[in-house]
C-alpha cells in the first residue's frame, strides 16, 4: 500500500494548527467576554495582569489548574470524568470541516485550508454538534445532583428543540446551493457580483439566517438560552459539582462552541472567506497573500459574531423555560418550515424558467 | 392620589402589539442602548495610580506636632486624653531635664503617647482641645493591618519628621511639597 506521507503530515500539521487556533481563541473569548462585559456596563474589565489585562487567560487557566480535584463520593466516576472530556472533543471536533481560507501552495504543493473537504459538512457539523449535548447530559446525570440533573435534562431538550429549528432553516439554504459541502458552499458565495459581496446566502436567506443565529444562540447554551447553567436558579447547573479543570473543559467547550458556531454562520450565510467588493479570481496571482486577504476576511467576520454572542449576553435577560420551548417549537418551527417551503417553491420555479 | 413627582407612569396594559410581539425590535432597541454605553465616560478612578482628592475637613492619623525649631510641643497636660470620647489616647508625662532644651518646647513632656486607632472614631475632639497646638489629625487614612497590636500607634509613628533635620520628609508630611 503506497501512503502518501507528505499529505498526512500535512493534514497532521492543520489539525494541530485549527486545535491550536480554536484553544487560544476560547483563551481570549474569556478575555473579550469580560472586557466587553465592563463595556456594556460602563466599567473597564480586568486592567491588572499584563497591559489591557491582556494576561488575564493566563491568569484565570492558572488558577483552574492549582483547584484541588473534587469528585463527589456518590458521582460515577467513569461518567463524572468522561463528561467534559465528551464536552470539549465535541467541541474541537467541528472545525474539521470548516475552510478557513483558501488554497495556498507550499513548497510546489497546492495545501487547502481545510482539514477535510467532506461532501457531507453540513451534515457532519450537525451530528458532532449533537454530540455536545451528551457531554452536558453525562455530567449532569454523574453528578448525582438534582439540580446538575435538572439543568442537564433542560439542555437536552433545547438543544433538540433548537436543532430542529436549526436543520430546517439549513435546508432552505442547501436547496439554493445543492451541496453540502462547506467548501462549495463558499465557492459559490464567492462568485456573487461586487466581488462576492451579492452572492452571500444572508442577502437571499435573511429569515433562515435569523433562526440559525437564534438556534446557535440555544446551541452554545449564551444568554438568553443559558437555562442549563442558570446560575440563579439551578446554581451553576450542569456543573455544579465539577471543579479544577473539569470545570474548565466545560466552560472551554462553551467558548470554543462560540467559536466554532461564529465562524459556521460566516462561512454559510456571510461568504466565509470571502473579501466582499474585492474580486479573488481576478488577483490570483497574489497566490499566498490572497489566501491571506481570505482569512482575514473570515476572521473580521468572526470577530464580529463573537462580539455579537457577548453584545447580546449582556443586553438580554434569560427566558422563562416555557418561554424558550414556545419559541423554539411555536414559533422557529413553523417559520423554518414556511422559510424551507418558498425557497423550494422559488427554485422550482426559476430553474423551470 | 396626588402624584408626588412626574416620574410616575399609569400600568399600561394593552395587548401588546405585533411589533411588540415579535420581540426582535425590542431587542434591537436594548442592543443599541447596550452599545451606546460603550462610548460612555467611565466614572471608575484607576485607585492606586490616582487618587481622589480629599474634603478639606478629611481626619485621618494623628500628627504630633513640632515647633520651627524642631521641638515637641507636646506638654503631656492629658486634655486630649480627657476630650477623647473612644478612650483611645494614653500617656504619660515626664520632666524635662537639663540639656533637652532643644527636644521639648515645654518643662514637661510626654515620654509615652499612645493613640489605639482602633478605638479612635477620628472626630477631632482631641486638635480642638489642645492648647499647645501639638495635636493635629492629618490626611492619612489609617492603613488596615493583621494584628491588633500594630493598631496601636506608639510617639515614634506619630510625631512629625523634624524639620531642622529632615526638612524634605517634613514638608511632605505637611502636604506642602
Amino acid at each position: 500500500m503506497n501512503i502518501d506521507w507528505i499529505l498526512v503530515l500535512e493534514k497532521f500539521l492543520l489539525i494541530a494548527t485549527v486545535v491550536t487556533i480554536s484553544l487560544v481563541i476560547a483563551m481570549y473569548e474569556t478575555w473579550s467576554e469580560r472586557k466587553i462585559a465592563a463595556l456594556l456596563q460602563d466599567r473597564r474589565g480586568p486592567t491588572r495582569a499584563g497591559p489591557f489585562g491582556l494576561f488575564q487567560p493566563l491568569a484565570d487557566g492558572l488558577k483552574l489548574f492549582m483547584k484541588e480535584e473534587i469528585i463527589p463520593n456518590s458521582a460515577n466516576r467513569f461518567l463524572f470524568i468522561l463528561g467534559p472530556c465528551l464536552a470539549m472533543m465535541a467541541a474541537m471536533m467541528t472545525s474539521a470541516v470548516i475552510p478557513f481560507g483558501g488554497t495556498i501552495e507550499v513548497a510546489g504543493r497546492q495545501v487547502d485550508l481545510q482539514v477535510a473537504d467532506v461532501n457531507i459538512g453540513v451534515l457532519y457539523v450537525f451530528a458532532v454538534v449533537s454530540l455536545g449535548v451528551y457531554g452536558i447530559m453525562i455530567g449532569g446525570w454523574a453528578s448525582n445532583n438534582k439540580f446538575s440533573l435538572m439543568a442537564a435534562l433542560r439542555a437536552a431538550s433545547q438543544a433538540i428543540s433548537y436543532e430542529l429549528a436549526m436543520g430546517l432553516s439549513l435546508i432552505a439554504l442547501l436547496f439554493m446551493s445543492g451541496s453540502l459541502s462547506m467548501r462549495d458552499i463558499v465557492t459559490q458565495q464567492m462568485a456573487g457580483d461586487w466581488g462576492g459581496f451579492l452572492g452571500w446566502n444572508v442577502l437571499y436567506q435573511p429569515l433562515g439566517f435569523l433562526i440559525f443565529l437564534i438556534a446557535a444562540f440555544a446551541e452554545c447554551n449564551r444568554t438568553p438560552f443559558d437555562l442549563p447553567e442558570a446560575e440563579n436558579e439551578l446554581n451553576f447547573g450542569y456543573h455544579q459539582e465539577y471543579s479544577s479543570m473539569k470545570l474548565g473543559f466545560y466552560l472551554f467547550a462553551e467558548y470554543i462552541n462560540m467559536f466554532i458556531s461564529s465562524v459556521i454562520m460566516a462561512t454559510l450565510f456571510f461568504g466565509g472567506y470571502d473579501m466582499p467588493f474585492f474580486n479573488e479570481s481576478a488577483h490570483a496571482h497574489w497566490g499566498n497573500w490572497l489566501a491571506l486577504v481570505g482569512i482575514i476576511a473570515l476572521t473580521l467576520k468572526v470577530g464580529f459574531f463573537i462580539f455579537l454572542f457577548m453584545w447580546v449576553r449582556w443586553t438580554i435577560p434569560r427566558f422563562r423555560y416555557d418561554q424558550l420551548m414556545n419559541l423554539g417549537w411555536k414559533k422557529l418551527v413553523p417559520l423554518a418550515l414556511a422559510n424551507m417551503v418558498i425557497t423550494g417553491a422559488v427554485v422550482l420555479w426559476l430553474n423551470d424558467k | 392620589m396626588q402624584a408626588l413627582t412626574n416620574r410616575a407612569k399609569v400600568v399600561d396594559r394593552k395587548p401588546m402589539t405585533f411589533i411588540e410581539r415579535l420581540y426582535l425590535w425590542n431587542i434591537l432597541k436594548g442592543m443599541f442602548i447596550t452599545f451606546s454605553h460603550i462610548f460612555k465616560k467611565r466614572p471608575t478612578i484607576n485607585y492606586p495610580e490616582k487618587k481622589r482628592p480629599f474634603s478639606p475637613v478629611f481626619r485621618g492619623l494623628h500628627v504630633l506636632n513640632r515647633d520651627e525649631e524642631g521641638r515637641e510641643r507636646c506638654t503631656a497636660c492629658g486634655l486630649c486624653a480627657l476630650a477623647c470620647p473612644a478612650e483611645a489616647i494614653t500617656m504619660e508625662a515626664a520632666e524635662r531635664k537639663i540639656g533637652e532644651e532643644h527636644l521639648y518646647r515645654e518643662e514637661k513632656y510626654a515620654a509615652r503617647y499612645e493613640v489605639n486607632m482602633l478605638r479612635c472614631i477620628f472626630c477631632g475632639l482631641c486638635e480642638e482641645a489642645c492648647p499647645k497646638d501639638a495635636v493635629y489629625l492629618s490626611e492619612t487614612p489609617a492603613p488596615p493591618n493583621f494584628t491588633r497590636e500594630s493598631f496601636i500607634y506608639k510617639k515614634e509613628d506619630l510625631l512629625i519628621p523634624d524639620p531642622t533635620k529632615e526638612p524634605e520628609a517634613f514638608k511632605k508630611a505637611k502636604g506642602l511639597s
